[in-house]
């Protein structure tokens, strides 16, 4: 098919995600008078960046003395030492510039006495490298985020960014030299596909925590801009490492707190065994969130979960009082009737080790471009928040590190962008001449497919496999078996077929190509937890335990690098952590222990 | 819009939101509830469809009362919805 058979529209700048990355990358753009357009599957202040309501860290030194560098080491730290620390000082030091633009954006956050940003403390945030805990959290009361998203929203009405709103975008359009060129689109109000041909394309798509059968994540995060990248070539780096919190509500994925252990509930197996007596005969139940989640998952693999595919334990609270409950666990009780048709007065909760965070992403730098494996950039592309990888998380997230994330590589993206368009480094190349070829192909292969998979039944192995295969625990056997079913599923996710062909408002299709990306992300995590024969931050292998020589099961001789995964191929290659900060002296190597 | 189109889009709206528990309530009340309402309840339903999850979460878990009566009855429907 030739480019002539679908639209082009030209813009300076196209972003696609319009959840915090995206609209800080917008304003920058659209406040330099570039021409930017947004594209989003969801209207802005919808997005996934709602759900992050803890706050965002900042050492403004509002309640007590604070300092960047301290925040910095305790990133670093927290990223088990695989975070780069030229980004994460970039970061640490930037924050409270991003967090003072913000208040001017009008953002409500709770305030002192005296009128200043009030700051509480929060997990992993001390003070003095790592002495005691400082409070640096920055918050609107529990709405921070949907707050963050309101006042960014309103500051790109006032500087015209142009928003496309209920659009997905199918894929990047890369030339022969490397260089995007924009994306090709779909309106998913006429069904129309369009390319949205730019100087520079920005991905702000979030993360694909949908991946697992167990997820925090709301259905919108499906990896679309990792799919993207993987497609046209661009590497996803250390994919193998994922946050979770060890009680999700078992398929529902909605969080029970660890409050609800704290006043005395009890994991059991299927045979009503308190499993958590064996694994940590001291605290038992109330062991760290880390133990707790890996004696779950023991549990279930050796044959002791529960339920007709034995894949959950459960969360008793039957033996305490029910006016306790009441008083207590209010909320957890109507959580657990409306997810999982449990009243906990008189049954247990079915719960499950649960994804949270993607840590990693498309490889970019501190100021927000793409690179290569050799550093250099991909010309024209730029990324920044959960689907990006600076890498500031490494291989483990900060809470409130996220929000941070959004606001000081959505801006840092957004600049090298109006220093790139300005300096005229990146012009409007021509479009090659078979820029559709390969995403109309995809679309008619789902037009004229016969006999072929159910997208919601291929989605759903897919998810059983990563959460099986690549949970929060992981062994050897289970990840090389992982890899077959995996690459099994993307043989079904070939062959998907949906049953409305119409045009306007086909959300099967949209669903579809949805389930392309995740297979995508489900691939790079599997191939790369499967190669990684460590034990590091959230990548927790059993063939990889606690060692005098191997602290907490990290090889540093070894696996002290980045994880960069390919698509063509299922290539693995590796890069070096950069461990040389902008300014300051490295933060050497150490065990990890809080 | 047909009606196909209009659900559609509903569907869409109902089940790409912001927090994951609307995703699963919206999306299971679409499909279970949304087809036995009157006219009127059906168009109380995509007006409180359109509003944000936290806005739209304590009129659900009751912390919050709707004043208008059809919009309440579809509120409790709601919140009678159990997600398996």
């Amino acid at each position: 098919m030739s480019k002539s058979s679908i639209p082009v529209l030209k813009f300076d700048a196209v972003i696609v995600g319009a959840g915090g990355s995206g609209l800080r990358a917008a304003i920058q753009l659209s406040e330099a008078g570039l021409k930017t357009a947004v594209l989003s599957k969801v209207f802005p202040t919808r997005s996934h960046t709602v759900a992050a309501q803890g706050g965002v860290s900042a050492s403004l030194g509002n309640s007590e003395e604070d300092h960047w560098h301290w925040h910095m080491y305790d990133t670093v730290k927290g990223s088990d030492w695989l975070g780069d620390q030229d980004a994460i000082e970039y970061m640490c030091r930037k924050a409270p510039e991003v967090v003072v633009e913000l208040e001017h954006f009008g953002m409500p956050f709770d305030r002192t006495d005296e009128g200043k940003i009030y700051q509480r403390p929060f997990g992993g945030h001390m003070s003095n490298f790592g002495e005691k805990p400082v409070r640096r959290a920055c918050a609107a009361a529990d709405r921070t985020g949907h707050a963050m998203l309101h006042a960014l929203y309103q500051r790109n009405v006032r500087a015209n960014t142009q928003f496309f709103v209920e659009w997905m975008a199918l894929d990047l359009i890369r030339d022969e030299s490397g260089q995007v060129l924009g994306v090709i689109a779909l309106e998913m109000e006429t069904g129309d596909v369009v390319a949205l041909h730019a100087k520079a394309t920005v991905f702000a798509t979030g993360g694909a925590g949908r991946i697992f059968y167990s997820s925090t994540n709301a259905f919108i995060n499906t990896g679309d801009g990792l799919g993207m990248a993987a497609r046209a070539g661009i590497a996803l780096e250390d994919m193998e490492f994922w946050q979770f919190h060890p009680t999700g509500v078992a398929g529902a994925g909605v969080l029970i707190t660890e409050g609800v252990r704290g006043e005395g509930g009890i994991l059991r197996n299927s045979s009503n065994e308190r499993f958590m007596e064996r694994y940590a005969p001291n605290a038992k139940d109330l062991a760290s969130r880390d133990v707790v989640s890996r004696a779950m998952v023991t549990e279930i693999n050796e044959g002791r979960g529960c339920g007709p595919n034995k894949d959950f334990v459960l969360l008793d609270i039957t033996h305490l009082d029910p006016a306790t409950i009441m008083k207590r666990l209010p909320g957890i009780r109507e959580i657990s009737i409306q997810f999982a048709g449990i009243d906990p007065i008189k049954a247990p909760i079915p719960v499950v080790p649960t994804c949270h965070y993607q840590m990693g992403g498309v490889p970019t730098n501190y100021k927000g471009q793409v690179v290569r494996e050799d550093g250099t950039p991909v010309a024209g592309f730029y990324a920044a928040g959960e689907v990006a990888c600076a890498s500031v998380h490494g291989a483990n997230r900060l809470g409130t590190n996220s929000l941070l994330d959004l606001l000081v590589f959505g801006k840092a993206s957004g600049d090298s962008v109006v220093h790139d368009v300005r300096s005229g480094e990146l012009g409007l190349k021509d479009l090659p001449a078979d820029f559709a070829e390969r995403t109309l192909a995809r679309l008619d292969r789902l037009n004229t497919q016969t006999g072929g998979a159910s997208v919601a039944e291929t989605r759903l192995e897919l998810q059983r496999t990563m959460q099986k295969h690549c949970g929060v625990f992981r062994f050897k056997d289970m990840l090389v078996e992982g890899v077959a079913r995996i690459l099994d599923v993307e043989k079904a996710a070939a062959r998907t077929e949906i049953k409305d062909k119409s045009k306007v408002w086909n959300t099967a299709r949209v669903e579809a190509l949805e389930l392309d990306n995740l297979v995508e992300v489900a691939k790079a995590t599997m191939v790369s937890a499967e190669a990684r024969k460590e034990s590091r931050g959230a990548h927790v292998r059993d063939d990889a335990p606690d060692t005098p020589a191997n602290p907490n099961g990290r090889d540093d001789v070894n696996w002290h690098k980045h994880t960069l995964w390919y698509r063509e191929g299922n290539r693995l290659s590796y890069k070096p952590v950069i461990m040389k900060p902008l300014t300051v002296d490295t933060i050497a190597l150490k065990t990890r222990s809080y | 819009m047909e009606e196909r189109e209009k659900l559609n889009r509903l569907r869409w709206r109902c089940t790409r939101r912001a927090m994951l528990e609307m995703d699963l309530l919206l999306g299971e009340f679409l499909e279970r509830i949304y087809p036995t309402l009157t006219p009127e309840q059906a168009d109380a339903f995509v007006t409180l469809a359109d509003m944000e999850d936290l806005d739209l979460w304590p009129l659900v878990n009751g912390s919050r009362q709707s004043p208008d009566p059809v919009q309440a009855e579809v509120l409790a429907l709601l919140a009678s919805v159990r997600i398996k």
